[in-house]
């Protein structure tokens, strides 16, 4: 890290071909992008309850003029939106960035947690909570009450990531193409699986099931946050930790190997830490897709693929994003919701055909 | 100094090299040669822990075997044949991941500069905001000769020598940067540093090496300095072909030309 406080000190000096210096100015507009997005959604929704008023409330201590509308906007703001909004923030920063480690990791601009499978196998582990909770799994549900759904989420989607490495690697070199290929497959057995579970379900079931499919931040609450926050946290604070090691690997496992980086543990660890983020995620919200892929392809494009600044220009630009899109989502069709799944498939879906024509020639499966 | 001892390789249950004894001193280019096939990449992908092998490998004295990759790393660095890249990354910050792990060795403030003074080692200069993807065959392996000086600049830290594993250095590249990379892999060796490197052309080879190796079928053919391994029994018998070894007139160093093929 000496280099840069040299680099830094020559302040107006750039090095040709070093893009630190670019990356860093991102980063700080993606915080103020952030704050505004966060106003954004605090202060837009189905109802006129008014955040600014309750923030300003707040803060000067004032009593309101009307009791009863204040009590209910300080409802709305601080039990409905502010819980939205943080796990905005906490699920768009995890798609975004295990879209970024994944990768990294399997050296492939179009590797995505929901592409290659791991969602899938989160939904499969999630649904099979809700259907079997009470009945085959009672003593799952029994021993790890509220945490059994994001557990059973995480589980399903480390099974698909180990499964898909196995099979994707051989003699230490990972193939693209098999691993694209076989978590078409995994998906599909994934799904069919999930399809057998709602099958199975009671009609109560199903509801839950239909609503959590679409994926939605709509239900968010505190106690939600308090059970899958610490784990999207603690598996994000894990991540910069890899960057080093992932720009090591660009040049392959052997090579990253002589430059010292401690392949196995490195893979491992963002393989448990992709799982766990993305398990959480989708436990909460189901499967919101494209923003794993479009985040960090549109950052690599500005900042180049230097993970030590993808990694946190990826969680700011994924929680924006997402944010931006729930505002969408709950205002587009007021007072009714649009999943949420829907905006982002719908903006990120054409964006993501656009860079497979760009790179028809460059992406060698 | 790096010692091989009985060191045999299995891929997929084929054996690839079989009990080949290989010593690799500071302060000299060992050269591996051999006809396609030989074995000659997977002895260095041994001598280097990339693949599995039996015997022993040491490093200074060290069993590799025990070391952790980010020692290994302080000690050696290691040039593959090709490296291909799977993000846009500039030739820079190519260079630059070479000073990830490992220690270059120059005064820690240097270090910010250690990329462009690579580059400029292997004629590259100009060439740090260029994306690394639009270089030539041979810019890129001299891209990624750049990246391996940064990992091991001072070819002696701390009083242990420190190695260069070269597999085809000059592969894809023109007459000049041969001779460019080759004076560089020299130079290293004459501070005090090791190379070891696979070479096809036996010329650069003579001219370069102070002890080759020779494989042939996985085994070892020949070891020994360029004027007592380079004779006409021994390429007939490696390469399967007839050629004449010759002399220049002054010095001793052999040469070998196409043309003398029977």
């Amino acid at each position: 890290m000496s280099e840069q406080s040299i680099a830094g000190a020559g302040s107006a000096m750039t090095v040709d071909g070093d893009r630190s210096a670019r990356a860093r100015a991102v980063i700080v507009l993606l915080c103020l992008a952030l704050v505004l997005s966060v106003f954004l959604s605090l202060t837009s929704g189905a109802s006129d309850a008014s955040a600014v008023r309750v923030i300003r409330d707040w803060v000067t201590g004032a009593m309101p003029v009307d009791a009863a509308l204040a009590a209910r906007d300080r409802l709305i703001v601080y039990d409905i939106r502010m819980p939205r909004v943080l796990l905005g923030v906490l699920i768009g920063a995890a798609l975004a960035v295990c879209g970024a480690v994944m990768q990294g990791l399997f050296r492939n601009p179009l590797a995505d947690p929901g592409l290659i499978g791991v969602s899938a196998g989160s939904s499969l582990g999630a649904v099979a909570i809700i259907v079997l909770g009470t009945t085959w799994l009672a003593p799952v549900t029994l021993a790890f009450g509220t945490l059994a759904l994001p557990l059973a989420a995480f589980f399903g989607g480390l099974a698909v990531t180990l499964l898909l490495y196995a099979i994707a690697t051989r003699q230490r070199r990972t193939s693209v193409a098999t691993m694209l290929l076989a978590g078409i497959a995994i998906s599909a057995l994934a799904m069919a699986l999930t399809g057998v579970l709602i099958f199975m379900a009671d009609d109560r079931q199903l509801r839950d099931l239909t609503f959590w499919q679409l994926g939605s931040l709509a239900g968010a609450t505190w106690p939600k946050i308090g059970t899958v926050g610490p784990v999207i946290i603690l598996a994000l604070a894990a991540m910069p930790f890899l960057s080093r090691g992932l720009n090591a690997l660009a040049l392959g496992e052997a090579t990253a190997g002589h430059l010292g980086i401690p392949v196995q543990r490195l893979k491992y660890t963002a393989i448990v830490g992709v799982s766990a983020a993305i398990g959480a995620s989708v436990a909460v919200s189901g499967g919101i897709g494209f923003i794993g892929i479009v985040v960090p392809h549109v950052l690599r494009l500005a900042i180049g693929p230097d993970n030590r600044y993808l990694l946190p220009a990826s969680a700011l630009l994924g929680a924006s994003l997402l944010l931006i899109a729930d505002a969408v989502a709950r205002t587009i069709v007021a007072p009714a919701e649009l999943p949420i799944g829907i905006v982002t498939a719908v903006a990120g879906a054409p964006f993501f055909l656009w860079i497979l024509l760009r790179k028809r020639g460059v992406i060698d499966l | 100094m790096i010692e091989a001892r009985d060191i045999s390789v299995a891929i997929g249950g084929r054996r690839i090299v079989s009990h080949v004894d290989f010593t690799a001193r500071p302060g000299e280019v060992s050269t591996i040669v051999g006809p396609n096939g030989s074995g000659k990449t997977t002895l260095l992908k041994a001598l280097t822990g990339e693949l599995a092998y039996t015997g022993t490998v040491t490093l200074n004295g060290r069993d590799l075997a025990s070391m952790k990759p980010v020692e290994a790393a302080t000690l050696r660095a290691v040039l593959p044949q090709s490296t291909a890249l799977s993000f846009p990354f500039t030739v820079r910050e190519i260079v630059r991941l070479g000073l990830i792990g490992g220690r270059s060795g120059v005064l820690p403030g240097e270090d910010a500069r250690l990329p462009e003074r690579a580059l400029a080692r292997v004629d590259l200069d100009g060439f740090a905001g260029r994306f690394y993807q639009e270089l030539s065959g041979g810019e890129q392996q001299r891209v990624q000769l750049a990246r391996v000086l940064c990992q091991v600049w001072a070819p002696v830290l701390e009083g242990r020598p420190r190695y260069l594993f070269l597999d085809e250095p000059v592969s894809s590249l023109d007459v000049k940067h041969q001779l460019i990379i080759m004076n560089i892999a020299r130079d290293f060796a004459r501070r005090g540093g090791g190379v070891v490197a696979i070479l096809h052309d036996l010329n650069l080879t003579a001219m370069y090496a102070d002890r080759i190796f020779v494989l042939s079928r996985g085994q070892l053919a020949a070891a020994g300095s360029p004027t007592d391994v380079l004779n006409d029994e021994l390429i007939e018998k490696v390469f399967d072909c007839r050629l004449k070894v010759c002399a220049l007139p002054s010095g001793n160093t052999p040469f070998v030309l196409p043309q003398s093929a029977a």
